[in-house]
């Protein structure tokens, strides 16, 4: 028998006239999720999605839906043909799963095939008295059931379920534009951008490579980082800013302790014009506030006045340990703490400014050349795309 | 881009020859050993040959040698294997604290399992002397291994006098040498060292990687590390790696037949090195000891961080290896060079440079150049004023 999944999205039934918008990209999302896995039909009906599982591992297309952006829930379904004997039997077989003494539990039924003789309640009740009879010790209860039975009443067949694995939750990648990463390798940057996604967000990466002061596997880290998001949302393009000639002019010629704010200011001028350049509408950065000497209040309002587009930062209020939390959880902690992380601590002063002045930084960049120094990295950027 | 490789501590590229050979045996001789028709009798006899070459090259009978998959395994065979086996007899041991991962590890692991592990120091050339040794090994003494070169800086252990030394003070007790980085390159003879197991590796000297043996003096009896066929008379089971066997002793044929000569052409491309290293950056200071092996050079450039002059001088198709791994979250720094009582900030801004017979005198002027033109342009980032 064919396995099958039905589909529960939360927010996208919120959203009014977007809703076909939000749910044919959902479909395509599932499609695209589900094409290396297994061969699978994907349908969309009635407020929810079915995926049917033509051939392959339907234990492995569980596990991939629950990592797609939209979904709330899914439930492993069996069907019955519309006679109340083949649904009592299949309400059986599936009962089996979780049926054992003492459970309190209660029958579902919906019926969205109103030429089906029996009224929902009606049903719901022969199942239960079924069950009753089936299984011994089984105690009704609709208030506070331990385990529930779902059966929907179809046009053509009738749906049975019990079980609900949770999904991820947000939105369906790609009804909320598209955004830019700024992708460091670290632990937050990809915790920032797998909550981009998770608000249905296009994501794009640039990471800012600095060879040889970061080595060549540094930026195989962050290609690995992608291949991981590229699980939650599709292909990802990766823009390889060249970060060289700016590092060392600012090393030359700005003052040691703000060379980490006009650092930051640089990448931020190079990630914006990257983003016009690819369409992306804001910018998203793992900072949280806090952290280190370029996270506070004052570096955070000196580095983001170089750029008129949006900066989005999803960790702001969390803590690092919650931080790490989510990097276990989504999978990119152990890519994260490869320990090529970088050389740019021959560059780091031993004292960074944590209250930069805007009026010292615009003072020390007189000096710099920006237009040349932007214009010079966005001509050698090298742009990947990153799939699964 | 023209590219010189100067790491061959690391590995070495596997010779035609070598690799013509253990082509021959991947597609043509192929068959096990263990078989016990015409195919098996003629790989059998291949391997017979391998064993005779490697027994050779160390001095040695054929049955004293048992191949593993590499320097790291036949470090783990000679010392668990000769601890565990003799545990009765007592739980004491020694080597030093500039051995290779694969021997400093496994002496931690053995800890764990109880033995009383005494790690010697090093002077700040990275020696030890016989003396310190032989001091070190008491009545319950089961096994003293060191090693004959350094990997990192070159040093030469004296192990020639370590040998005698340590059996006069307890005769039972026995002695372990990791010659990995000396095979090939400098004599290695077990037995007049008094040598009870010694390690050698295929990949350093042109060979395939994945191919090891070990020098077991005969009747000392190890406890195996696997357990399986009699393979190797049962101490290391296994259906052998032909290819590897066969590639290694053809590296090892090539080694032999030359090795005065490349002593001779390395010890002149060290000396070559260093002298034009001197008149361009004189500041540039050497780790070990002046008269080391003639293969290996380490080095202090100050002012910069080994790893950022190693990815500038791989773009300019030179490549080294750093003493110490640079990265932020985690440190560690070379435990040769701390041992030997540099700095951390020393440690760090460290390389080594390892020749091969296949590299000329022009290569090296030609590193040295790039060398020091990556050096000065780097030392205009870090040397600038505060």
């Amino acid at each position: 028998m064919k396995a099958l999944y039905l589909i529960r999205y939360g927010e996208i039934g919120l959203k009014g006239k977007n809703r076909r918008f939000f749910e044919n990209t959902l479909t395509a999302n599932i499609r695209r999720a589900l094409r290396d896995v297994a061969e699978c039909r994907v349908l969309q009906q009635h407020s929810r999605h079915f995926v049917e599982v033509l051939s392959g591992d339907a234990a492995a297309v569980a596990a991939r839906l629950q990592e797609v952006f939209g979904i709330v829930s899914l439930s492993p379904v069996i069907t019955a043909a519309l006679s109340m004997a083949e649904i009592k039997a299949a309400a059986e077989r599936e009962f089996s799963k979780v049926a054992k003494p003492g459970l309190r539990f209660k029958v579902n039924t919906r019926r969205a095939n109103k030429k089906f003789p029996l009224l929902s309640q009606q049903v719901s009740a022969e199942v239960g008295a079924h069950l009753l009879r089936t299984f011994p010790g089984l105690q009704v209860d609709v208030h506070e059931p331990e385990a529930v039975l779902d059966v929907e009443i179809r046009e053509e067949e009738a749906y049975i379920y019990t079980e609900r694995l949770p999904g991820p939750g947000g939105l369906p990648v790609g009804v909320a534009g598209k955004g830019l990463l700024l992708l460091s390798g670290g632990i937050d940057s990809p915790v920032a951008g797998w909550m981009t996604l998770k608000r249905g967000v296009k994501l794009e990466a640039v990471h800012f490579h600095s060879y040889p002061y970061t080595s060549e596997r540094s930026k195989e880290k962050v290609i690995d980082l992608c291949r991981e998001l590229a699980r939650y949302g599709g292909k990802i393009r990766l823009h390889v800013a060249h970060f060289t000639e700016i590092q060392e002019e600012l090393r030359l010629k700005t003052p040691e302790r703000l060379l980490v704010t006009l650092m930051r200011r640089m990448m931020f001028r190079l990630a914006e014009r990257l983003a016009q350049q690819q369409g992306a509408l804001a910018l998203i950065t793992g900072e949280s506030l806090g952290q280190v000497a370029s996270q506070t209040m004052e570096s955070l309002n000196v580095i983001e006045r170089v750029t008129q587009i949006p900066v989005l930062r999803p960790l702001i209020g969390l803590d690092k340990q919650e931080i790490m939390d989510l990097s276990v959880k989504i999978g990119t902690y152990p890519i994260s703490i490869r320990p090529y992380e970088d050389c740019c601590t021959i560059f780091l002063p031993q004292f960074p400014a944590t209250r930069p002045r805007l009026k010292d930084v615009e003072a020390a960049e007189a000096a710099l050349d920006l237009e040349g120094l932007i214009a010079e990295s966005l001509a050698k950027t090298e742009t990947l795309e990153i799939g699964l | 881009m023209r590219e010189v490789y100067l790491d061959n501590s690391a590995t070495t590229p596997v010779l035609p020859e070598v690799a013509a050979a253990m082509q021959e045996v991947l597609t043509d001789n192929f068959g096990n050993p263990s078989s016990l028709h015409r195919r098996g009798l003629r790989a059998e006899q291949a391997k017979k040959e391998a064993r005779r070459v490697v027994a050779q090259a160390c001095g040695v009978k054929e049955q004293e040698i048992f191949f593993t998959s590499g320097g790291t395994e036949a470090n783990n065979l000679a010392i668990k294997g000769a601890a565990r086996r003799r545990r009765r007899r007592g739980s004491h041991l020694i080597t030093t604290k500039i051995e290779h991962p694969s021997v400093l590890y496994t002496f931690q692991a053995l800890e764990e399992e109880g033995f009383a592990v005494t790690y010697l120091d090093v002077d700040a050339d990275g020696l030890v002397t016989a003396e310190a040794v032989a001091d070190a090994v008491r009545e319950d003494t089961l096994l003293v291994s060191v090693m004959h070169v350094n990997n990192e800086v070159g040093s030469i252990m004296p192990v020639a006098e370590i040998g005698p030394l340590v059996k006069a003070k307890n005769p039972r007790t026995l002695f372990h040498v990791d010659a990995v980085q000396s095979f090939g390159k400098l004599p290695v003879r077990p037995q007049a060292w008094q040598a009870d197991l010694l390690t050698v590796s295929a990949h350093k000297i042109h060979g395939p990687k994945g191919c090891g043996a070990l020098y077991c003096r005969e009747g000392l009896l190890l406890a195996p590390l696997l357990h399986g066929g009699d393979q190797e008379q049962g101490v290391r089971p296994g259906t052998e790696n032909m290819a590897g066997i066969v590639g290694f002793a053809a590296a090892v044929r090539l080694q032999l037949a030359r090795q005065e000569e490349n002593y001779r052409q390395l010890a002149e491309l060290k000396r070559l090195f260093l002298e034009e290293l001197q008149q361009r950056l004189p500041d540039v200071r050497q780790n070990g000891p002046l008269d080391g092996a003639p293969h290996i050079v380490n080095l202090t450039v100050p002012d910069i961080k080994g790893e950022v002059l190693l990815h500038a001088l791989a773009d300019e198709g030179i490549y080294l290896s750093t003493g110490s791994a640079c990265h932020s979250h985690r440190a560690d720094p070379s435990h040769v060079l701390l041992a030997m009582g540099r700095s951390p900030r020393q440690i760090e801004s460290s390389l080594r440079i390892s020749f091969s017979a296949l590299i000329t005198a022009a290569d090296v002027v030609y590193a040295v150049e790039k060398i020091s033109a990556a050096v000065t342009a780097l030392r205009q980032m870090t040397r600038r004023k505060r």
